[in-house]
């Protein structure tokens, strides 16, 4: 289908701003007598507050108030899993207990420096299978792990089982969480390759470039809050509610967005914004919070680890015929993320597995707080899972190639436990696409050919996650100048979905983008709700919700040309400029006619009735705000039911130095299967960028602890360590199949996480192949793990150290 | 490559001025009421993006600081501050240097550029800034303007790099997004259209 916009490349409004240095993050903005926020956290892994003593510290020239949890939960703290706004029961080393305020960060330092913190000690825990054995320390006042609706609770196995499961033999003990199809027992029967192991996967921080720095003030009894979010206006009702404010009296102000990568999707994952808002009420100032690069670390949230044990069936044709996954997820010092579930969903997705069983059970650790992070789950998974494609390919005589395509979803195909069909899936294409574009048969030939001590491996990658929402709102308004508004609440984090996005609602009226404004970057801008930007949703949603509002404009410009210039309204169409008879077009309106007149006419035309029953809360305040500025299409997208799929394939090859260890990436080519493609460079860059995520996964990222006293020891940028221009090729392929999906109106679907796991996955076959098919069942595979597996030295003692330790 | 830019080189270089912020927790004095120990001049006029500037600068004040908090230059951002990252690169005599590890007054008698210098009179982009909109290299785009200073030096002393002298010149900026092929495309632009 031939489009105006969707498919083409466009300056989104805000890069400008980003290249001058212009566009405003949260901490680049000041107010007339602001003063700044420092925190006093937690010095230990596990604690609980007995005694604060600031009397000395509020008694300090310069030093204007003091907030604790008992400010903020005067009821006590909720009882539930998650980040507190303050604690006096920290389970992270580093988790924020109080803030000062001050008339600048020096004197707030010297103020915390002079308070008295009386903390008792408890017992702390760093990995799972500690926690989960007899006698082992709970990460949480109240247990190690949290069962929904119920509230914390203890589990224990015996230290036979632990021992069992440490040595790589599947878990004996009873899962928390499960879910099964298909006939597990058949599947296996049936199966001529099975491979069986323990596997884990390294928990590491989010690290998004920009702190969670926060600045609130008070005016008029309404709070303005600059913060970072994925999404404005997903974030504004459940923050307001955080900061004790009806949503009537909040304004978020959040113009750019720093990197967000699941962890500033939701106001849970990001409550410290409340800190400055809360102290500035208190003292009736501005306060800045400026957060640092450790605290970001610690509340900024992290991938869960997992640690499990996998048996894979395939018959001999190919078929994955069974797979039974059991896992022990690393929840962390905060409960919270659904990474097993997620990849055991994204293992039926990917390979179309004919039975599976699925169990976890997950645990608390004194660790970085866990939640979604990139492709939570999937992405981990792929990582193991592909070396293990490859050796059944190997074993059954069949291609790499081969074997994934014929597992690969299709159009009609379903997965999950519940059978989910996809709304469209063209996994095979983008397979063979990604063949051709690599030249897998040209080169394939040269897997672990070497030279010198560098030998070439090969791998091929796969990504899944699930792509698309619905239930969100849209509102669009063309003005008496004739120019079109698009609200937009998707969060400016650097895909440029919010403005790629409201093109979809240009296309529906023919409008030149420059004809067309995105109105996003602050609440009082009134936006409609949309997803939070996470689940790689944002474009299949809110394409279709710009798509929507605009539709219902359409419908009313055509009304009003009817009512005034005679005629019905299926003999009305639009120009982009004037809306006009198909049989006459010299009769009809200019856009900033028949806005004037919606606004004139009033009523259902202009937002003052007769609007969408199901609106969402936020929508409907914008929408009352908005009621008569303008000709407004306003719309509801009702639920459908229906996986939308984002797939990615990665071909690759490297070489790595046995002498070193250290692998260079000579090629990648990486495939998005994502519906049309809405915004190309948009696409190249979450495909280059999840590449580089993808690398970071399987061969560099990881939390560190200090096993004695729970110090993290990775909360710097090159500790944790994420990825660099050097651990990066200097080129990243691109391409996409750009086939639509018929249950989006311009037939987009969503890829920023499975970006990442098609790489994730590859990298990890490719180390695989070129150490003779050598499988690590982890990730990261790092350097050393190399040399220590060709001097010989096995990693079998410590099968599952990875999570958390492995230094 | 371009010898001047490599990370060692600024890291040997910050560490003998003995100017590496060690702690991330002091950040900025806002009114100078903490007084400076010893006979430090703090009001200097520094050489910001072509203008002298008087400004009123704390002994322990970083560049970082004295252009955000003090001159308003809230272009460059604060990703780390303790040389981790590379989105505080300013130019000083022409060098990509991490503004948060460089104390204002060791640099009082040199040019400092940061990314509000780039433009023209006239309002157009830099080259490099063009081409960045051109490849929509930014992502985030937070180390955005610390990647731009990296590539404006890195093409004064090298106006033509190979991809990989771009690479490893840019290689002391950290991009969370991951965008550094979009960011090696803008260097590469830019380097034709410069
Ligand atoms: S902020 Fe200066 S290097 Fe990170
Ligand atoms: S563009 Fe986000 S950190 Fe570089």
């Amino acid at each position: 289908m031939a489009y105006m916009h969707i498919g083409k490349d466009f300056v989104p409004p805000d890069v400008p701003g980003k290249v001058t240095g212009r566009i405003k993050y949260a901490e680049d903005y000041a107010r007339d007598g602001m003063v700044y926020a420092r925190l006093l956290t937690s010095p230990v892994p596990h604690g609980r507050v007995v005694a604060i003593d600031a009397s000395e510290a509020l008694a300090m020239e310069g030093v204007f108030g003091i907030l604790t949890a008992d400010d903020v939960y005067p009821d006590g703290e909720p009882q539930s899993p998650g980040l507190k706004v303050l604690t006096n029961e920290p389970t992270l080393m580093g988790e924020p207990i109080l803030a000062v305020a001050a008339i600048d960060e020096k004197t707030a330092e010297d103020a915390i420096a002079a308070i008295s913190l009386t903390i008792e000690r408890l017992p702390f825990v760093l990995d799972p299978l500690d926690s989960l054995q007899e006698g082992g320390a709970d990460a949480y006042n109240g247990g190690n792990t949290y069962i929904f609706r119920e509230g914390f609770a203890e589990e224990k196995w015996t230290a036979d089982q632990v021992a069992s499961f440490r040595s790589g033999n599947e878990p004996t003990a009873e899962a928390l969480q499960s879910w099964e199809y298909g006939d597990l027992a058949a599947g296996f029967a049936a199966a001529d390759f099975v491979h069986e192991t323990t596997f884990s996967t390294a928990g590491y921080p989010h690290m998004s470039m920009e702190p969670r720095s926060a600045m609130a003030y008070w005016e008029n009894g309404k709070c303005y809050l600059h913060g970072t979010s994925q999404s404005l206006s997903a974030i504004a009702e459940p923050m307001a509610a955080i900061v004790g404010v009806p949503l009537e009296d909040f304004v978020f102000i959040n113009e750019a967005t720093g990197g967000g990568f699941g962890q500033r999707a939701r106001a849970g994952s990001i409550p410290s914004m409340a800190i400055p808002a809360k102290l500035s009420q208190k003292i009736n100032r501005p306060v800045m919070m400026r957060v640092t690069r450790e605290e970001e670390f610690t509340i900024g949230g992290a991938r869960q680890g997992l640690q499990g044990w996998i048996k894979v069936g395939f018959k001999t044709d190919g078929t994955m015929s069974a797979m039974d996954m059991y896992c022990i997820s690393d929840n962390g010092g905060k409960g919270g993320g659904g990474d097993a579930n997620s990849a055991a969903a994204g293992v039926s997705a990917l390979y179309q597995t004919e039975a599976m069983r699925f169990r976890n059970t997950s645990i608390g650790t004194n660790t970085g707080h866990r939640g979604a992070q990139r492709g939570p789950g999937e992405n981990q998974i792929m990582a193991v899972m592909a070396p293990i494609m490859d050796k059944a390919a190997e074993e059954l005589g069949l291609d790499r190639l081969e074997i994934r395509k014929l597992n690969a979803a299709q159009n009609g195909d379903v997965s999950g436990p519940r059978s989910t069909p996809f709304t469209s899936a063209y996994m095979p294409e983008a397979l063979q696409q990604g063949a051709d574009q690599f030249d897998w048969e040209g080169k394939k030939s040269r897997a672990r050919q070497t030279n010198g001590s560098k030998v070439r491996g090969f791998g091929i990658g796969q990504g899944y996650h699930n792509a698309g929402r619905s239930g969100m709102d849209g509102i669009v308004r063309l003005m008496p100048s004739g120019r079109l508004q698009i609200h937009n609440g998707v969060g400016n984090l650097g895909t440029y979905s919010y403005a790629s996005t409201s093109r979809a609602a240009a296309e529906v009226l023919k409008m030149e983008w420059e004809n067309c404004d995105v109105v996003t970057g602050r609440t009082d801008r009134h936006l409609p709700i949309t997803s939070p930007q996470d689940g790689s949703n944002s474009i299949f949603t809110n394409t279709r919700t710009c798509f929507g509002a605009a539709q219902d404009l359409l419908a009313k410009m055509k009304e009003i040309a009817a009512m005034d210039l005679g005629g019905d309204v299926a003999d009305y169409d639009v120009d982009g400029v004037r809306v006009h008879q198909i049989a006459d077009n010299t009769v009809g309106m200019t856009y900033a006619e028949v806005a004037q007149r919606g606004i004139e006419l009033g009523g259902k035309f202009s937002g003052e009735a007769e609007l969408p029953e199901e609106l969402n809360t936020l929508t409907a305040l914008s929408v009352s705000r908005l009621a008569g500025s303008a000709l407004m299409g306003i719309y509801h997208d009702p639920r459908h039911s229906n996986n939308p799929p984002g797939f990615t394939v990665t071909f690759m090859e490297i070489e790595l130095d046995k002498e070193t260890g250290k692998f260079d990436i000579l090629d990648l080519v990486t495939i998005a299967e994502c519906g049309t493609v809405v915004h190309p460079q948009g696409l190249a860059n979450q495909l280059r960028g999840g590449a580089v995520w993808g690398i970071g996964l399987s061969a560099l990222e990881r939390h560190l602890y200090d096993p004695q006293n729970g110090l993290p020891a990775s909360s710097g940028f090159w500790q944790s360590k994420i990825p660099t221009y050097l651990d990066t090729p200097a080129e990243i392929g691109t391409g996409w199949v750009d086939l639509p999906d018929p249950e989006n109106p311009v037939g987009a679907r969503g890829i920023g996480e499975p970006s990442m796991g098609a790489v994730s996955a590859a990298l990890n076959a490719a180390i695989s192949d070129a150490l003779g098919g050598h499988m690590f069942d982890a990730a990261p595979v790092t350097t050393d793990m190399i040399v220590n597996h060709i001097a010989g030295i096995s990693e079998d003692a410590t099968p599952l150290a990875q999570n958390n330790f492995r230094g | 490559m371009n010898p001047k830019l490599t990370r060692r080189r600024f890291i040997k270089g910050v560490i003998a001025s003995g100017a590496a912020a060690t702690s991330t927790t002091i950040w900025y004095s806002a009114n100078g009421q903490s007084r400076p120990a010893g006979a430090v001049e703090r009001m200097i006029r520094i050489n910001i993006n072509g203008q002298m500037r008087n400004v009123d600068v704390a002994p322990q004040e970083t560049l970082a600081s004295t252009l955000r908090y003090k001159l308003g230059l809230t272009g460059t951002k604060l990703g780390c501050n303790r040389g981790e990252c590379g989105a505080c690169t300013v130019l000083v005599d022409d060098v990509p240097s991490y503004a948060c590890s460089v104390l204002t007054h060791s640099v009082k008698n040199m040019r400092i550029e940061s990314v509000e210098g780039l433009e023209s009179a006239n309002g157009d982009l830099h080259p490099v800034q063009q081409a960045f909109v051109d490849e929509l290299s930014p992502q985030c785009g937070y180390c955005t303007p610390g990647q731009v200073m990296s590539a404006v030096g890195l093409l004064r002393s090298n106006p033509n790099p190979t991809r990989e002298e771009a690479r490893q010149g840019m290689a002391g900026n950290i991009c969370r997004c991951g965008s550094y092929d979009s960011y090696l495309n803008g260097v590469m632009r830019a380097a034709q259209i410069g």
